[in-house]
C-alpha cells in the first residue's frame, strides 16, 4: 500500500485585506467579501517565489517523513508561477533538500491543479515500484491583474507531500482524474496576467469538473459523502467549495478544516494541497479524506486517503497549516503590496 | 390591409446558454413556433438581432438562420433597432403579411450575449447610445438610465423604494415563469442592499445579460380560420423614433417615442389604454418601467413610481405590467426581447400562461424600446 509519508505547508506572513484593495479601485468591499467569501489573502515578500516556498514546504514534509532525502527518486513542482520560463524549479528544490543527483525532476503546469498532478505522478511511480520515495509540491505566487476580481483572491503558498510505501501517515485508497478541454482561464506566453471567462469559470468549468471528479472517485471506491470524515475541494474563493459540497451532499463540517480560503486567498497550485495539509493536521487515525483539485483548462484530480496511526506521531514535527495562517501576520498597504508584487515599473 | 394573426409561439429557457450557439438557440425556438402553428411551410422570415457582429462575430444572419432552419431559399431579413430589434422584426413581419407580400411569416428574435467578458458586452450594448456624444465620453447604459432616474426622482419625488418595488413585482411574476433566467423572488431590502452599479441604480435594478430567442408565426386571418388554430389578432402596430442622445431630449424624464408609438398602435386598433388587460413593457432598468407606464398612460406623468407602490401594475392590479417577469427576471437577450413580449401576450390571450395568467385577458400590449428611448415599437393584440 502506498500513500503519504510526510507533508508540509508554507504560507508567507504578509497579508492584504479585501478592503485595502477595494479602496484603491473604488470597488465595493462588502460586495466582494459577501460575494466571494474572502477577507484577506497572503502576499509573498519580494525575495520569495514558487521555488523558495517549495523548499520551505518540502523541508517540513521531510521533518514529518523522517527519511533520508537521497532516497527520494522523483521531485515534481506544480505551479503556474515558475520563476523561469525556461529552467526548472524542480532542480533548485531537489538540490536544496539534498536529493540530487539520483532523482527525476519535472515542473508541471495546469492552472490550479499542477500541484495535485505532481502528487498523482509521484504516487503512481511509488505504486509502480519505480522509486522508493517521491516528492510533489504545489506552489504559487499567483497573479491577478490590478483591479480585476482575481486580484482579491490571487495569493501565495505551498504544500509538499512525500509519497512512499512505508511509514505512511495516510494510505492512498484510490485516485481518479476528470478532464475536458474547457477554456475558462488562460495566460498566453509573454502575457503578464491571466484572462478569465468571468461567470463561465463557474458552472461549466469549476463545478462540472469538481462534481464530475468527486462522483467518479466515489463510484470507484463505492463510497458516499457520509462515508468521509473530511473533504477538500479546490478553493478559488470561499463560496465555490461550499457550493460544490452542497451539490454533492457534503456538510460544512466535513469541508471546514481544509477551507482556508477566506483568510488565505487562492494559492492556485497550492490551494487544495494546503487544504489537505490543514485537514491532516487535525485528522485522527482511520479518518477518510476526499481531495478534489481543479485546474482551469480544465480538469480535476481526486484522491481518497485513509489516515493512519502515525499521524499522531508526526503532526507536530512541523508547524500546522492553521498556525501559519493565523500567526505572525503582517498587514500590507496597497502601495507596499504593489511594490512586493512588482506591479510598479521602475527605471531600467 | 389584411388582418394579421399570430398562430404559433416558441420560446425556450433563457439564461447563460454556454453549451448552445446563436444558431442553435434560434433554430430550437423557431421550430417550436412552427410546430405550435401547425404549418408545413413558411414564406418568409424576419429576425431581430441587435449586435451578433459584436457579440459573436457573425453578421448575415437572415441567410444563415434560414439555412440552419432548413428553409433556404425563403426570403429572410435581419432587422436592427438596438434593444427594440425584436419589436421591429414583429412590425416588419406584420407589414409583410398585412400587405399581402407573404402569407406565413416567421418572426424571430435572438441574441447570444454571454460569450464575451463584461467589458466587451457593456461596449457592445453601448453602441445603442450616441457614440460621439455619449459613448466616447464614458457613458454606459446603467449610467444613462441612472441620470434619468435621478432626474425623475428630483422632478417628481419618485423614491428609491419605488424603483425597488418594480424589481420586486417583476421577480414575483418571473418566479411563476419557468422559462425565466431568474425565476425567483426578491425583497425590497435585497434590492436596496445589492451591489451599486450607477447611483442610484443597483444590480437588482438592472436587467441581466442573457442568451435567448423567441419566435412567433404570423399569417392572414382568413388563413388561420382554415387552420383552426387559436389565433390572436395583431390589431395595432406603432413605431416612433427620438434622438438617441439623451442630451438632445427636451425632457429626460419622459419617453416621447414610447408615447407616440403607443398612440399610433392604439389608434390603429381603435382602442384606449383602459381597454387593455395586460402589458409587456421594456423594464431594462427599474426606472424604465416607471417611465414607460407614464408614457403609455397607465399612470399620470410623474406618478409611475406611485403606480407600482400602490399595486396598480401588479399581476392582480388594474393594469398588470410584465406578468412574464419582464426583462428584469425573464432576462434580456436584447434582440429577442421584443418578440418574447409578444410570445407572453399571445400566451396570456390564449389562456396558456399558467400560474401567472391574467384572468380573462382578452387584449394586451407590448412596448419594446431601443437605447434610452431613441426608438420604440408598440403592438396591440386581441383574442378572437
Amino acid at each position: 500500500m502506498a500513500g503519504i509519508v510526510g507533508y508540509g505547508a508554507y504560507i508567507p506572513r504578509n497579508r492584504i485585506k479585501v478592503e485595502e484593495i477595494a479602496k484603491v479601485w473604488g470597488a465595493d468591499a462588502p460586495g466582494y467579501k459577501k460575494g466571494l467569501m474572502l477577507e484577506e489573502k497572503s502576499v509573498p515578500s519580494p525575495d520569495q517565489d514558487t521555488i523558495s516556498m517549495s523548499v520551505e514546504a518540502s523541508k517540513r514534509a521531510l521533518k514529518r517523513a523522517g527519511i533520508d532525502p537521497r532516497e527520494i527518486g522523483a521531485v515534481y513542482v506544480g505551479s503556474e508561477s515558475h520563476p523561469y520560463a525556461v529552467k526548472p524549479s524542480g532542480t533548485v528544490l531537489a538540490e536544496a533538500i539534498d536529493a540530487t543527483p539520483d532523482v527525476h525532476t519535472a515542473d508541471l503546469e495546469f492552472a490550479c491543479k499542477a500541484g495535485t498532478e505532481g502528487m498523482f505522478i509521484a504516487l503512481s511511480l511509488v505504486q509502480a515500484g519505480a522509486i522508493k520515495y517521491g516528492l510533489a509540491v504545489g506552489a504559487d505566487t499567483s497573479q491577478g491583474a490590478p483591479g480585476d476580481a482575481l486580484e482579491y483572491s490571487a495569493a501565495a503558498g505551498a504544500a509538499a507531500f512525500i509519497f512512499g510505501k512505508d511509514g505512511l501517515v495516510a494510505e492512498s485508497v484510490d485516485t481518479y482524474s476528470y478532464t475536458t478541454d474547457t477554456p475558462d482561464f488562460w495566460r498566453r506566453e509573454y502575457q503578464y496576467y491571466p484572462q478569465h471567462g468571468g461567470r463561465f469559470t463557474g458552472d461549466p468549468a469549476y463545478f462540472k469538473h469538481i462534481t464530475g471528479a468527486a462522483r467518479g472517485m466515489m463510484a470507484r471506491v463505492k463510497m458516499k459523502p457520509a462515508d468521509f470524515d473530511y473533504v477538500v475541494f479546490h478553493q478559488p474563493n470561499g463560496k465555490f467549495p461550499l457550493r460544490a459540497g452542497e451539490i454533492l451532499g457534503f456538510t460544512k463540517k466535513q469541508i471546514e478544516p481544509g477551507w482556508l480560503v477566506p483568510k488565505l486567498g487562492n494559492t492556485y497550485s497550492g490551494s487544495s494541497p494546503l487544504g489537505l495539509t490543514a485537514t491532516l493536521d487535525i485528522a485522527k487515525p482511520g479518518d477518510m479524506i476526499l481531495v478534489v483539485s481543479y485546474g482551469s483548462g480544465a480538469g480535476s484530480d481526486a484522491f481518497v486517503f485513509k489516515v493512519t496511526k502515525r499521524i499522531d506521531e508526526v503532526r507536530d514535527l512541523a508547524p500546522r497549516t492553521r498556525f501559519l495562517l493565523d500567526n505572525d501576520k503582517n498587514y500590507l498597504e496597497y502601495g507596499v503590496y504593489a511594490k512586493y508584487r512588482r506591479k510598479i515599473r521602475k527605471a531600467e | 390591409m389584411r388582418d394579421v394573426v399570430a398562430i404559433g409561439v416558441g420560446m425556450t429557457k433563457w439564461g447563460e446558454l454556454w453549451e448552445k450557439s446563436l444558431r442553435t438557440i434560434f433554430v430550437e425556438t423557431a421550430l417550436l413556433a412552427i410546430d405550435d402553428a401547425g404549418v408545413d411551410r413558411i414564406d418568409s422570415m424576419v429576425v431581430g438581432c441587435m449586435s451578433s457582429g459584436l457579440f459573436v462575430g457573425q453578421e448575415h444572419l437572415g441567410s444563415m438562420l434560414a439555412d440552419y432552419l432548413g428553409r433556404i431559399p425563403v426570403p429572410a431579413a435581419r432587422v436592427e433597432s438596438a434593444c427594440s430589434s425584436g419589436g421591429l422584426a414583429l412590425r416588419q413581419g406584420f407589414i409583410e403579411v398585412a400587405s399581402g407580400i407573404s402569407d406565413i411569416v416567421l418572426v424571430g428574435g435572438v441574441e447570444k450575449m454571454t460569450d464575451l467578458t463584461g467589458c466587451e458586452t457593456t461596449f457592445a450594448l453601448g453602441t445603442a447610445a450616441d457614440q460621439e456624444y455619449e459613448g466616447f465620453h464614458g457613458l454606459t447604459f446603467p449610467g444613462l438610465y441612472a441620470m434619468m432616474a435621478v432626474a425623475h426622482m428630483h422632478k417628481y419625488g419618485t423614491t428609491r423604494e419605488q424603483l425597488a418595488q418594480v424589481a420586486v413585482k417583476n421577480h414575483d411574476n418571473g418566479s411563476k415563469n419557468p422559462l425565466a433566467q431568474f425565476p425567483f423572488k426578491v425583497t425590497v431590502d435585497a434590492v436596496l442592499n445589492s451591489v451599486l452599479v450607477a447611483d442610484p441604480l443597483r444590480i437588482l435594478d438592472c436587467s441581466p445579460i442573457t442568451d435567448g430567442a423567441a419566435a412567433v408565426v404570423l399569417c392572414p386571418a382568413e388563413m388561420a380560420r382554415k387552420l383552426k388554430k387559436p389565433a390572436v389578432r395583431i390589431t395595432g402596430s406603432g413605431q416612433a423614433t427620438d434622438t438617441i442622445a439623451l442630451s438632445s431630449r427636451q425632457d429626460i424624464t419622459w419617453l416621447e417615442s414610447t408615447h407616440l408609438a403607443a398612440q399610433k398602435a392604439l389608434a390603429m386598433a381603435g382602442r384606449k389604454i383602459e381597454d387593455l388587460h395586460l402589458f409587456e413593457v421594456h423594464d431594462c432598468f427599474t426606472i424604465a418601467e416607471i417611465m414607460v407606464t407614464e408614457a403609455l398612460g397607465i399612470a399620470e406623468r410623474g406618478r409611475g413610481g406611485r403606480a407600482v407602490e400602490e399595486g396598480l401594475t401588479s399581476l392582480k392590479g388594474r393594469y398588470p405590467v410584465n406578468p412574464s417577469g419582464g426583462l428584469k427576471a425573464k432576462g434580456h437577450p436584447v434582440g429577442a426581447t421584443g418578440v418574447a413580449q409578444a410570445v407572453e401576450v399571445i400566451k396570456q390571450l390564449r389562456g396558456e400562461a399558467g400560474e401567472r395568467q391574467v384572468k380573462g385577458a382578452k387584449r394586451g400590449l407590448t412596448q419594446n424600446m431601443g437605447g434610452t428611448g431613441g426608438s420604440s415599437v408598440v403592438h396591440v393584440f386581441e383574442a378572437d
